[in-house]
């Protein structure tokens, strides 16, 4: 029995599994329950976004946005509204600026309370999805309020946003906050004691802080491996500098770390939205750049204008045109940074726009997490990772 | 606001004598454009300099210029989380001059560099696996070059008979149409204006006022 051959065996998962968040194919090595090797596979949703992008004009480009990470669309769309914004030299005005954080952080709770729920589900809990996805569908009524789409709202455009908050929006916000905090609570109560959960996640997949610099981290996850690093607060845009929030911070750095990090951030974000929800009750305004070459007239005005139908025209064929220049700008997505660099050549279209996805270095270092850990523990990685293919593949 | 960044090129510029071709301030965004035999002694640099600390390789990626001779341009994104700063170091290249690979300071540049050479064709050497990523399996060419058609060269269905994935190339049901609204009157670009394109001798088109 002593000279058997101990052969590894390589395994196919996916591309299609509940566990892995998408269409996600890995070849695994495995020497018995063991992970040797993990070779993630991606692609499979690969549209061709930045091609694509090169093609329309900056306005058009606005909804490939939402369908990147389809969890977190606004987030996204700010990131590039912030790059064209910064190419054209203007910025929105200040209730625009307000209603854009309103709704990024509408957005991060949207996203984490997605990703912590499945990932509990990924690890053996139903209850959580069903409780979390109640409140999601909640909170995509505000995004249908203001954009008329549950998800793939387009409504942070450059130089603002599309339309003002309908009226008593902020009342049922206030609303929606005063019964969301129990029910966190509760989820909490449901997973943070509970043994299975903990079983499944503590010292799984720890990641040091120099690791999590060195592939790129960004996001909660970096900031579950102890790195205080965040976009909104060290390199703050639009009116992220007035709020008053924290930045949680993990100590191990394992899946458990992970999910700490992203319940707490959902606490900071309700505190950002209260901050918004009093300033809008002040702040009056256009909420987007008062500039009939960049953004279009009213319908009511285009009914008597001569003049707002031809700009209404023109921005909706031509578009308008982005002086050459390049920038790279990112934005504290849920995710990690989301970042848009941003080529223009002085036409109306982008010549090239090349999208940083916070899912795509995250996954590279997949390998790095799972090496070792049991087969079992690699879904439970994956789901801490917080990865959505439409931003990976793009 | 930008001194402290112009400070900076120049400590770069200085430390790395004839890596760094060329150093500029953008927008409030530092570029450097470097040398590509340099790159990888710039870019280790540029992360254990005491002034730099660039830990972060946030990202990789291309850019095409189809014009220029050497027509890629490489483009890598720094971050610096202590000193809160960005940098963009830019190298250019052609189809056959592979660029030294920056998996060796940055673990995070190996999928990005994958996708660079997926989508352009830029070679990476003393790359560990230098595979396409978003593409299919077996695909030929590279969609981001300029060159490259939008609606791509094949499309592929499932064969019910032959019951598998087949891939045929693209049909188009109508012409391709490429809208393109830019103003012919606003001048600076110089173009074909519609209905001129049967005019002699492809007329180089007429800027300004037509």
């Amino acid at each position: 029995m002593s000279d058997v051959e101990i052969k590894t065996l390589t395994m196919n998962f996916g591309p299609q599994h509940p566990a892995a968040h998408g269409v996600l194919r890995l070849v695994v090595e495995m020497d018995g329950e063991i992970v040797e090797r993990c070779d993630p596979h991606i692609g499979l949703l690969h549209r061709g976004t930045e091609k694509l992008i090169e093609y329309k004009s900056y306005l058009q480009a606005v909804p490939y946005f939402d369908r990147l990470d389809y969890v977190s669309p606004m987030c996204q769309e700010h990131a590039f509204a912030l790059a064209v914004e910064k190419l054209l030299g203007i910025t929105a005005p200040e209730r625009g600026q307000y209603i854009r954080v309103l709704f990024s952080e509408i957005t991060r709770i949207l996203n984490h309370l997605l990703n912590v729920t499945t990932f509990a589900m990924d690890t053996g809990a139903l209850t959580p999805p069903l409780w979390g996805f109640e409140q999601r569908e909640l909170l995509m009524e505000f995004y249908e309020q203001v954009s008329g789409s549950r998800m793939h709202a387009a409504y942070f455009r450059p130089g603002g946003v599309h339309q003002d908050l309908p009226d008593g929006m902020l009342d049922s916000m206030d609303g929606w906050i005063k019964q969301f905090i129990p029910v966190l609570k509760d989820i909490e109560k449901l997973l943070n004691d509970n043994r299975i959960f903990r079983q499944r996640t503590v010292d799984i997949g720890v990641v040091s802080a120099a690791q999590a610099l060195d592939w790129g981290f960004s996001g909660p996850l970096i900031r579950a491996s102890g790195i205080p690093w965040d976009l909104r607060k060290s390199q703050p845009y639009d009116v992220y500098d007035r709020m008053d929030f924290d930045i949680p911070l993990g100590k191990t750095g394992d899946c458990f770390a992970r999910y700490l990090v992203r319940i707490e951030e959902m606490y900071q974000s309700v505190r950002i939205m209260e901050q918004c929800i009093t300033a809008l009750r002040k702040v009056g305004g256009p909420v987007r750049v008062d500039d009939r070459k960049l953004s279009p007239p009213r319908r009511g005005e285009m009914k008597g204008s001569m003049e707002a139908l031809i700009h209404h025209f023109k921005l909706y064929t031509e578009g308008y045109k982005v002086p050459a220049g390049e920038t790279y700008t990112a934005v504290e997505a849920p995710k990690g940074e989301f970042g848009v660099y941003l080529v223009s050549d002085g036409t109306n279209k982008p010549y090239r726009c090349k999208i940083r996805a916070p899912g795509f270095p995250h996954l590279q270092a997949l390998e790095m997490m799972t090496k070792g850990h049991q087969l079992a523990d690699m879904s439970a990685n994956i789901g801490s990772l917080d990865i959505v293919f439409g931003e990976i593949d793009r | 606001m930008d001194e402290p960044l112009k400070e900076l090129g120049d400590h770069i510029v200085q430390a790395n004598a004839g890596a760094v071709t060329a150093c500029d301030v953008r927008l409030g965004e530092l570029m450097l454009e470097c040398a590509p035999d340099r790159l990888v002694a710039l870019l280790t640099f540029l992360r254990d300099d005491p002034k730099c600390l660039f830990k972060q390789l946030i990202d990789v990626c291309g850019v095409d210029w189809p014009e220029r001779e050497k027509r890629f341009d490489v483009v890598y994104n720094l971050l610096s989380l202590k000193n809160n700063l960005r940098i963009r170091v830019k190298v250019a290249t052609d189809e056959a001059t592979p660029v030294p690979s920056a998996a060796p300071v940055y673990s995070a540049a190996g999928w990005f560099e994958r996708e660079t050479y997926d989508l352009y064709g830029v070679w990476f050497s003393d790359h560990p696996d230098l595979r396409r990523i978003l593409t299919d399996y077996g695909f030929e060419g590279h969609p981001l070059r300029k060159d490259f058609p939008l609606t791509g060269f094949v499309e592929l269905r499932w064969d019910d008979v032959q019951k598998r994935v087949v891939y045929e190339p693209v049909k188009l049901t109508q012409e391709f149409r490429r809208f393109d609204f830019l103003s012919p009157w606003e001048g600076g670009i110089e173009r074909v204006l519609p209905g001129d394109e049967k005019a002699p001798a492809a007329t180089p088109a007429k800027t300004g006022a037509n």
